[in-house]
């Protein structure tokens, strides 16, 4: 932790960034994001387990953007953010600093896509086997029961786009909910609009989403956002053998083809 | 169930599966009046949204169809689209909405019959699952 701390001292002190985008002291035992502009500040810093927002979100807040150059602590989810948005063109070389540290404290500073692209191969990149194992939960599941499952969850859905808001890929200005010429998704919070709501924040981040998981975490209601995110990146993978997120120039799986691409139900 | 009608919403490209529809009536083949069918550019052009406001606006049945591989007008449209539906088909299945209801197809130009027989088939389907009360309750479960 004081290895981190003394990095964004040295940062801004050398103002080789104007802004370190980390973790600081949350209510309870939650952390949240802390925005270092001075050395001073810099003893607000925090690193442990319960770190886990995906601070790459900040990246396309203007907001935060218009501070300077960023120095961003990141977890292994924020690095695959990092090339995910710069395969997307949203940020450049060089435009951001990233600040990993490791189980021991000690923090790698990772200045270009490059060496970020180096070190997310050596992360475990797939779903892990518990997540795997719960998708598989509801794949087996009947139809039925999959159709009351969502039904259930999504009664709740207040429409508060908490889950657009904390998403770090869901960075449109103007999104899909916010045209009404024509009104693509109903307004109220529904069973239709939740639906079709959830149907196309889905459908907008496959082949794109890094699974950090925020979007559940930023939930009020506590829907499992995060299974239709995995089903969709197991999809993609199964498919197209395609992975977001992992490198800063990519063919993005839902906007490349291949002349092969299998599929059983086109007839 | 005998006197039900279903609504079907067939999804098509302009260059061949409208072309192949053309066919089947000026080869006076008789198929299926439930049909509406909605021309598309490209099957390329047929956002998934497209599809659910079918279903939120009655429908009880969809066909997508289009070029076959590799005949597409606009070269590729058809390969992008394949992507598009073999991920959106999985959500929904994953959703619990049955896909049954939603048919995909490649008719071109000159298979007027299979058109036809797409049509045929898929009303028979819908007709054997009835209406699609379920989604179509969604939104009489909220207020406006």
């Amino acid at each position: 932790m004081e290895d981190l701390r003394n990095k964004a001292r040295e940062l801004l002190a050398a103002k080789a960034v104007q802004v370190v985008v980390g973790y600081g002291r949350g209510t309870g035992a939650s952390r949240r994001a802390v925005f270092i502009q001075s050395a001073a500040e810099a003893g607000e810093l925090l690193f442990d387990n319960a770190c886990r927002q995906n601070l790459a979100v900040y990246l396309m807040k203007p907001e935060v953007r218009k501070l300077g150059k960023m120095a961003l602590v990141a977890i292994p989810a924020t690095l695959r953010t990092i090339l995910q948005l710069a395969s997307e063109n949203q940020i450049q070389d060089l435009e951001l600093l990233a600040l990993v540290p490791d189980a021991s404290g000690a923090v790698t500073q990772l200045a270009t896509f490059a060496a970020i692209e180096a070190h997310v191969v050596l992360q475990d990149n797939d779903l892990s086997a518990a997540e795997k194992g719960e998708l598989q939960k509801y794949e087996i599941m009947g139809m039925e029961q999959r159709r009351q499952f969502w039904e259930e969850h999504f009664s709740r859905c207040l429409k508060c786009y908490a889950c657009r808001a904390a998403c770090p890929l869901c960075y449109c200005s103007r999104c899909t909910v916010e045209c009404n010429q024509p009104q693509w998704i109903p307004v109220p919070a529904h069973d239709l609009g939740n639906l079709e709501w959830n149907i196309m924040r889905a459908m907008h981040l496959a082949g794109r989403c890094i699974n950090c998981g925020d979007c559940s975490r930023a939930c009020p209601v506590g829907i499992p956002l995060h299974l239709l995110n995995q089903k969709l990146i197991s999809e993609v993978y199964t498919h197209f053998n395609s992975r977001s997120g992992m490198a800063a120039k990519a063919d993005h799986a839902m906007s490349t083809f291949k002349p092969n691409d299998a599929e059983d139900f086109i007839r | 169930m005998s006197d039900f009608n279903p609504k079907i919403v067939a999804f098509v490209c302009n260059w061949c599966t409208y072309a192949g529809a053309d066919l089947t009536g000026t080869s006076r083949m008789k198929y299926s009046p439930q049909v509406s069918i909605i021309r598309f550019p490209c099957t390329g052009r047929i956002d998934f949204m497209l599809l659910l406001k079918a279903f939120a606006s009655g429908a009880d049945g969809i066909i997508v169809s289009g070029c076959h591989p590799n005949d597409c007008h606009y070269s590729s449209g058809n390969f992008h689209a394949r992507r598009r539906w073999i991920v959106f088909r999985s959500l929904l299945d994953f959703l619990g909405i049955d896909v049954r209801r939603v048919r995909f197809s490649w008719v071109s130009a000159a298979e007027g019959a299979k058109w036809a027989q797409l049509v045929n088939e898929t009303a028979e389907q819908i007709r054997l699952l009835g209406p699609f009360k379920r989604y179509h309750q969604l939104r009489g479960l909220g207020v406006e």
